[in-house]
C-alpha cells in the first residue's frame, strides 16, 4: 500500500474472531454513535466513511488519503470505547482495496453471518449506508461501492441457493405449513403451550399472514397473556381435544408429562374434516402428540427432531453454496475495483 | 406439410418443455414456468394446425381412428393446462403436461397402424353426434389433467408423510392446492361428460338401433365411475390418496378403452388413409 494514495478500507471486528464479551464492549450504543461519527468526520485524511454496527460486527468502511489515517481511526474508536488499542488490533479485521469490496459484498449477501444466508444483515448494511448519506460522510467512492454491493448481494441470493430453505425451527415449521396449505392467510392455527418456542412459532405464522390464531395453555392466565401479546384468542385447555377439528395447524409445545393428543382424539377429529389436511407440529419434550397419529390419512405430524433435521439439511445446503457465491462476489468485486481504479483513482 | 408433420413439430415443442423442466429439476432450480408455458403453447398451436388440416380433409371433427382420438384427447388436456396454468400457477404442472402431451402425441404418431385407415360417416352427418363426441373427448382431456394433478398429489403426500422435502419434492405445489384443483377438474370433467351423454342420448332415444352397445356401455361405465368419485368426494367419503389413485386408474381405463371402442364401430365405413403415413 502506498503511503500517499487514497485507500479504500474496512477496519473492524466481527463474530469470526471476536468473542461475545468483546463484541459487547465494541458495540457502539445509540448514545455514542453521534460522538463516533463526529470524531471520524474530524479525522484528517478520512475522505469518506460509513459505520456498520450490528450485534455481530462493528465495521468502519472508509476512503483515506493516507495509511496513517486508518491508524488514527483505530485509536479514536478505542479511546471512545475505552478499549486497549493493542487488544483491539489483535482481534480486528482490516482489509483494503478489492478485498474490502469483497468483504462488504459477502457481508451484505449473508456469507459472513452466523446464520449463513440470513437476510437481516442486508437491511442493516442498507441502514448503515443511509445513515452515512444522512450524515454526509459518504462520497462518490463509497456510494458506488455500496450501490454495486447491493446489486451483487441480490444476485447472489437469486443465482445461488445461499438463502434457500429455512433454518430456524419456527420458520421450518411455517415453511412446512406452506407445503401443505400454500397460502397461510386463511389457515387456522392453534398454539398449545405458552412457552418461548411455541411463541416463536406463533410469531412466525403471524409473519406469514396467518390471522386466525388461538392459544391454549394448561394455565389459562398464561394463555390469555400470550394471546394478548399475539392478538390471538385464548381457549381453555380442557376444550383442546374437542376443538382440534376446527384448526388446520396445531403447534404443541407444552410441558405436559405425556401425550395431550392421542391417536383416538385425532382420529375422531379427522372424521369431522376428512378431506382437509391437519398439520401437527410437536415441539414439546416429552412429546405432546402420540407418534401413531402420523398414520392417519391427511394428518402430517412433525416433531422437534424432524424439524431439526430439515433445518440441518437446509444449513448444509446453504454452506454448499458458499463457494459458488464467493466466486460470484470475487468476480463482481474485481470488476468494480478495476472500474474504480480506472475512473480516478482510488487505489490500494 | 401434412397434418402429421405439423403434429411431429408439436411433439418437438412438448419435448422441449420436458427438456427445459428436466434441466431445471437437475439443477435444483425453480421451473421456468414462462418458458415451459411458451413451448407448450407453441406445441398446442402446431397441434391445432395439424388437427385442423386433418379436419378439413375429413370434413369434420377428426375422431375417426385411434390416432385421432389420442390426438384429440392430448390436445384437450393441453388446452386445459393453458387455461389452468395461467389461473392457478401450479408449479410442475407445466412440466407434467409437456410430458403427457409428448407421450400421447408421440405414441399415437409412432404406431402407424392407428392411422392407416379411418372411419367415415361416423357421425352420420349429424352435427349433434359430432358435438357429443367432441365434448366426450374433451372431458377425457380434463381427466388426463386430473390424472396429472393426482400423481402430483400422491408425490406431495409421500414427501410429507416420509419427510422427504428436498430435491424434486421442493418444487411440488401445496397439497391443499392440489386437492382443490383436482376436485375442480373432476367436477368439470363429470359435467362435460354428462353433457356429452345428454347430447348423445337425445340421438340414441330416436334411433337406438344405430347405437354401438359396447361403446355406450364403456362410456356410461366411465361416466358412472367418475360421477361416483365426485359424489363421494363431495360427501367427504372419498378423498386424499384414495381419490388420487382412483382418478389415475380411471383415466388409464378411459384411455385404454379408446382402442376397443374405436374398433367396435361398424367396419363397413373404413377408408384407407395411407397418404398420411410418412415413409
Amino acid at each position: 500500500m502506498s503511503e500517499t494514495e487514497p485507500t479504500l478500507f474496512v477496519v473492524g471486528a466481527t463474530h469470526h474472531t471476536t468473542p461475545l464479551e468483546w463484541r459487547e464492549r465494541l458495540a457502539v450504543g445509540p448514545d455514542k454513535m453521534a460522538k463516533v461519527r463526529d470524531r471520524l468526520a474530524a479525522l484528517p485524511g478520512l475522505q469518506e466513511f460509513a459505520v456498520l454496527n450490528t450485534c455481530n460486527r462493528v465495521e468502519f468502511y472508509g476512503v483515506a488519503t493516507e495509511v496513517i489515517t486508518i491508524e488514527h481511526l483505530r485509536a479514536s474508536f478505542c479511546e471512545i470505547q475505552n478499549i486497549d488499542l493493542e487488544a483491539f488490533r489483535a482481534l480486528e479485521l482490516c482489509k483494503t482495496g478489492c478485498d474490502a469490496i469483497t468483504h462488504l459484498t459477502a457481508v451484505s449477501a449473508g456469507l459472513e453471518s452466523q446464520l449463513i444466508g440470513e437476510n437481516e444483515i442486508f437491511g442493516q448494511v442498507k441502514t448503515a449506508y443511509a445513515e452515512a448519506q444522512a450524515g454526509r460522510s459518504i462520497g462518490p467512492v463509497l456510494h458506488k461501492v455500496f450501490q454495486k454491493t447491493f446489486q451483487t448481494a441480490k444476485q447472489v441470493r437469486t443465482q445461488t441457493a445461499i438463502a434457500e430453505g429455512q433454518v430456524s425451527i419456527a420458520n421450518v415449521a411455517v415453511e412446512l405449513a406452506t407445503t401443505i396449505f400454500g397460502d397461510l392467510r386463511d389457515a387456522r392455527v392453534l398454539l398449545a403451550g405458552a412457552g418461548e418456542i411455541g411463541e416463536q412459532a406463533a410469531k412466525a405464522f403471524r409473519s406469514r399472514g396467518t390471522t386466525d390464531l388461538t392459544v391454549t395453555s394448561r394455565t389459562m392466565g398464561r394463555a390469555m397473556s400470550l394471546a394478548g401479546q399475539l392478538d390471538a384468542r385464548a381457549m381453555p385447555f380442557e376444550q383442546l381435544p374437542h376443538h382440534i377439528a376446527d384448526f388446520d395447524v396445531v403447534v404443541c409445545a407444552t410441558t405436559a408429562p405425556g401425550s395431550i393428543l392421542t391417536r383416538t382424539v385425532l382420529t375422531n377429529a379427522m372424521r369431522a374434516r376428512p378431506a382437509a389436511p391437519l398439520f401437527l407440529i410437536d415441539l414439546a419434550l416429552p412429546r405432546d402428540i402420540d407418534p401413531a397419529a402420523a398414520d392417519i390419512a391427511n394428518v402430517y405430524l412433525y416433531n422437534l427432531d424432524d424439524l431439526a433435521k430439515i433445518s440441518a439439511e437446509n444449513r448444509a445446503a446453504r454452506v454448499a453454496e458458499v463457494t459458488k457465491a464467493r466466486d460470484l462476489i470475487i468476480a463482481k468485486s474485481t470488476l468494480l475495483w478495476d472500474a474504480l481504479r480506472r475512473s480516478g483513482g482510488r487505489r490500494n | 406439410m401434412t397434418d402429421r408433420q405439423w403434429i411431429w413439430i408439436a411433439a418437438a415443442c412438448y419435448l422441449a418443455g420436458v427438456v427445459i423442466g428436466t434441466i431445471a429439476l437437475a439443477r435444483h432450480r425453480n421451473q421456468p414456468a414462462s418458458a415451459i408455458y411458451a413451448v407448450v403453447g407453441a406445441g398446442f398451436l402446431l397441434q391445432t394446425v395439424g388437427l385442423y388440416l386433418r379436419g378439413l380433409e375429413v370434413g369434420g371433427c377428426p375422431l375417426g381412428n385411434t390416432f385421432e382420438l389420442f390426438q384429440f384427447t392430448g390436445w384437450s388436456a393441453t388446452a386445459l393446462y393453458l387455461v389452468v396454468g395461467l389461473t392457478f400457477r401450479l408449479s410442475l404442472l407445466g412440466y407434467f403436461t409437456s410430458l403427457l402431451s409428448l407421450m400421447v402425441t408421440t405414441i399415437s404418431l409412432a404406431v402407424p397402424a392407428w392411422d392407416v385407415t379411418r372411419r367415415v360417416g361416423v357421425f352420420g352427418g349429424n352435427v349433434w353426434i359430432e358435438f357429443h363426441a367432441a365434448i366426450a373427448l374433451f372431458s377425457y382431456g380434463v381427466f388426463a389433467l386430473l390424472a396429472l394433478t393426482s400423481i402430483m398429489f400422491l408425490l406431495r403426500n409421500y414427501s410429507l408423510k416420509h419427510k422427504q422435502l428436498s430435491g424434486f419434492f421442493t418444487f411440488l405445489p401445496a397439497i391443499r392446492e392440489l386437492d382443490h384443483i383436482s376436485v375442480r377438474l373432476l367436477t368439470v370433467g363429470v359435467v362435460l361428460l354428462s353433457a356429452s351423454l345428454l347430447v348423445g342420448a337425445a340421438h340414441w332415444i330416436r334411433a337406438f338401433d344405430t347405437v354401438n352397445l359396447a361403446k355406450l356401455l364403456i362410456t356410461v361405465a366411465i361416466w358412472v365411475a367418475y360421477g361416483a368419485a365426485l359424489a363421494l368426494r363431495r360427501k367427504g367419503a372419498l378423498h386424499g390418496t384414495r381419490l388420487s389413485w382412483i382418478c389415475i386408474w380411471l383415466f388409464i381405463a378411459a384411455l385404454v378403452s379408446v382402442y376397443p371402442v374405436n374398433s367396435s364401430r361398424n367396419s363397413d365405413k373404413i377408408v384407407p388413409l395411407a397418404a398420411h403415413i410418412e415413409p
